[in-house]
């Protein structure tokens, strides 16, 4: 009985860990092309689920069209936030953006209150079918739909990375503004562009949490655990975020496992990624992919 | 690799610098410097370390934006126009250490070299088999194999960048540039740090870019030999000022460059022996270096 709750609780990680993985990723993405540490990451999961739960509760549009249109509407928000609040910031110490990032962090969780309330509120409901059984196990439909999301997402990513042009000009931004330059790559558009990538993409996991969960500024709280996962894999690393989102969700569960069966501490599922965190940082600063030396000669 | 300017459509000046000066708070890096470069030239910008050459090069680039003067390109004032902007108007250029994104194939840095030139954006990217832009990656693909032919560098052409050899390096770092299809190319040091045979096989890539493709190039070298042997037209720069100008003759014989290279006039002249074919321009590489 109890190895079948451990091997739940580990498939629940791994669902997890793809959506730490998934938000990971937009995390690294802004870090990689501006150097700023995005205290706000959460904030964009609370925002895009909080879009997609008004025009599905309040406008009654059918699922498929609000999602697509709450993404649509993240990446025009991360565009206009980079231009408005980010740009003018540029040459300013990185310490100063990142400061900038936690203000935004507060002021849209306030935001997101004042205009939904504090309660948390349920999605309408989207699959027929709550539970699906897997080779004897449990699963949530809402969660095997965020892995197949997620999923895609992660290969979306590594194909727009590798062969589309924009990809390739924000690898070469990420490297070396100064070149990307003199070859005609315009480093504004390429800033703006991966704050609404990251807005966009990281909706995607804000309205698939809130199917689960439910719409409330617990959301946010995915901006904190996010930081384990990428720290682990390597703050300059997507695919590191991947494998580190996969590691942090399954500790987590196995964690809470442990917690539930032998030690009675109750809290151990929310706390062990930052043991985990204070573990890294002490043994691998750089994690598992990581740039050890990103000064050049 | 004639010394007499070839293929130069006299009066037509592609690149008019005026004036330009450049301070970095009380340090003068370049004071009043003027010159011309015409369509279809191959100039080149000599001169001691530290003599400003690198500081004009990213004025006429956009990196830096001069203190004073203007720069003229085609005609147009380009004084203040953004680095991407230039690139996009036709001026290319490589850099004095590599500058090559090492993690990426040799391939996909030369495309990125083709940046400016793809009309697909962001939007019709996102539509890539149904608006067209897989057709435009096809043609681009094309143009990106000549410029590989042209610098024999097929045979790498899937290898990872950084693990190539210095030379290979700099070649694929000249070809990223080419694939812009740039009317000006700034070269800076284009051979520093080569072996002779590296050498000879990148001055004749300059000499066929300048000469087949019909490049104007602005080239900054510090192996004499090489400088004299293949530029139309040489600049001497030293502590910021332009102190000599003109054909490659005219210029060793100025008595302000052999004092700028040599401190005093009254030593042993490196200029006057005959370059041996072994080391050209060894002698005075050794007193610049």
């Amino acid at each position: 009985m109890t190895s079948s709750l451990l091997i739940q609780l580990i498939i629940n990680g791994l669902i997890i860990g793809t959506l730490y993985g998934v938000v990971g990723m937009c995390f690294v993405l802004i870090y990689k092309a501006s150097q700023v540490v995005n205290f706000a990451q959460g904030e964009f999961l609370l925002i895009g689920a909080w879009a997609c739960w008004w025009l599905l509760t309040y406008w009654q549009i059918p699922f498929f069209w609000g999602f697509l249109i709450s993404i649509a509407f993240m990446m025009v928000f991360g565009l206009v936030l980079q231009m408005l609040v980010l740009r003018p910031l540029i040459g300013e110490p990185i310490i100063s953006v990142i400061m900038v990032t936690i203000g935004l962090s507060i002021f849209f969780q306030a935001l997101m209150k004042w205009m939904f309330g504090t309660f948390a509120q349920p999605f309408p409901p989207i699959f027929s079918v709550q539970r699906v059984e897997i080779l004897g196990l449990q699963v949530q439909t809402a969660y095997l739909m965020s892995t197949a999301v997620s999923l895609a997402i992660m290969a979306g990513f590594a194909w727009f990375f590798k062969y589309s042009r924009i990809g390739l000009a924000m690898r070469a931004t990420a490297y070396s503004q100064q070149v990307a330059q003199s070859l005609g790559i315009s480093v504004r558009q390429m800033f703006a562009l991966s704050w609404g990538i990251s807005a966009a993409v990281s909706a995607v996991a804000g309205v698939v949490v809130g199917i689960v969960n439910g719409v409330s500024s617990a959301l946010s709280y995915f901006g904190i655990k996010v930081f384990p996962a990428v720290i682990l894999g390597g703050l300059d690393s997507i695919f590191g975020a991947v494998v580190g989102g996969l590691i942090i969700g399954v500790l987590e569960n196995v964690a809470h496992y442990f917690d539930s069966q032998f030690l009675k501490w109750g809290n151990l599922y929310e706390i062990a990624p930052f043991y985990a965190l204070i573990l890294i940082l002490m043994i691998k600063p750089y994690g598992l992919f990581g740039t050890r030396d990103i000064e050049r000669v | 690799m004639g010394g007499e300017p070839s293929g130069v459509a006299a009066g037509a000046t592609l690149l008019d610098v005026r004036d330009v000066s450049l301070r970095f708070g009380g340090l003068r890096a370049l004071s009043e410097v003027s010159f011309s470069v015409e369509k279809g030239e191959l100039f080149s910008i000599i001169g001691p370390n530290g003599a400003g050459k690198t500081s004009l090069l990213n004025c006429i680039s956009g990196r830096y934006s001069p203190s004073e003067g203007r720069i003229g390109f085609e005609g147009r004032d380009i004084t203040r126009l953004k680095p991407n902007k230039r690139a996009a108007i036709g001026i290319g250029r490589t850099f004095q250490n590599l500058a090559l994104f090492h993690h990426m194939s040799v391939l996909d840095n030369i495309m990125v070299g083709r940046h400016h030139l793809l009309k697909n954006n962001f939007l019709t990217g996102a539509l890539y088999w149904i608006g067209g832009a897989q057709k435009e990656e096809l043609e681009h693909r094309r143009k990106v194999e000549d410029v590989i032919d042209f610098l024999d560098i097929q045979h790498v052409r899937k290898a990872t960048a950084g693990t190539l050899s210095y030379g290979l390096r700099k070649r694929v770092e000249l070809a990223r540039a080419v694939a812009l299809e740039p009317k000006l190319i700034l070269l800076d040091e284009p051979m520093a740090g080569m072996n002779l045979e590296e050498k000879e096989d990148m001055a004749r890539y300059i000499v066929d870019l300048n000469e087949e493709w019909g490049m104007t190039i602005i080239m900054i070298e510090h192996d004499m030999g090489v400088v004299m042997d293949i530029s139309h037209r040489v600049m001497v720069l030293d502590f910021g000022r332009r102190i000599a100008h003109g054909q490659p003759a005219e210029v060793l014989a100025d008595p302000h460059v052999r004092k700028a290279y040599l401190g005093e006039e009254d030593v042993e002249d490196p200029f006057e022996q005959e370059a041996p074919a072994a080391t050209p321009g060894a002698a005075v590489r050794q007193l610049s270096a």
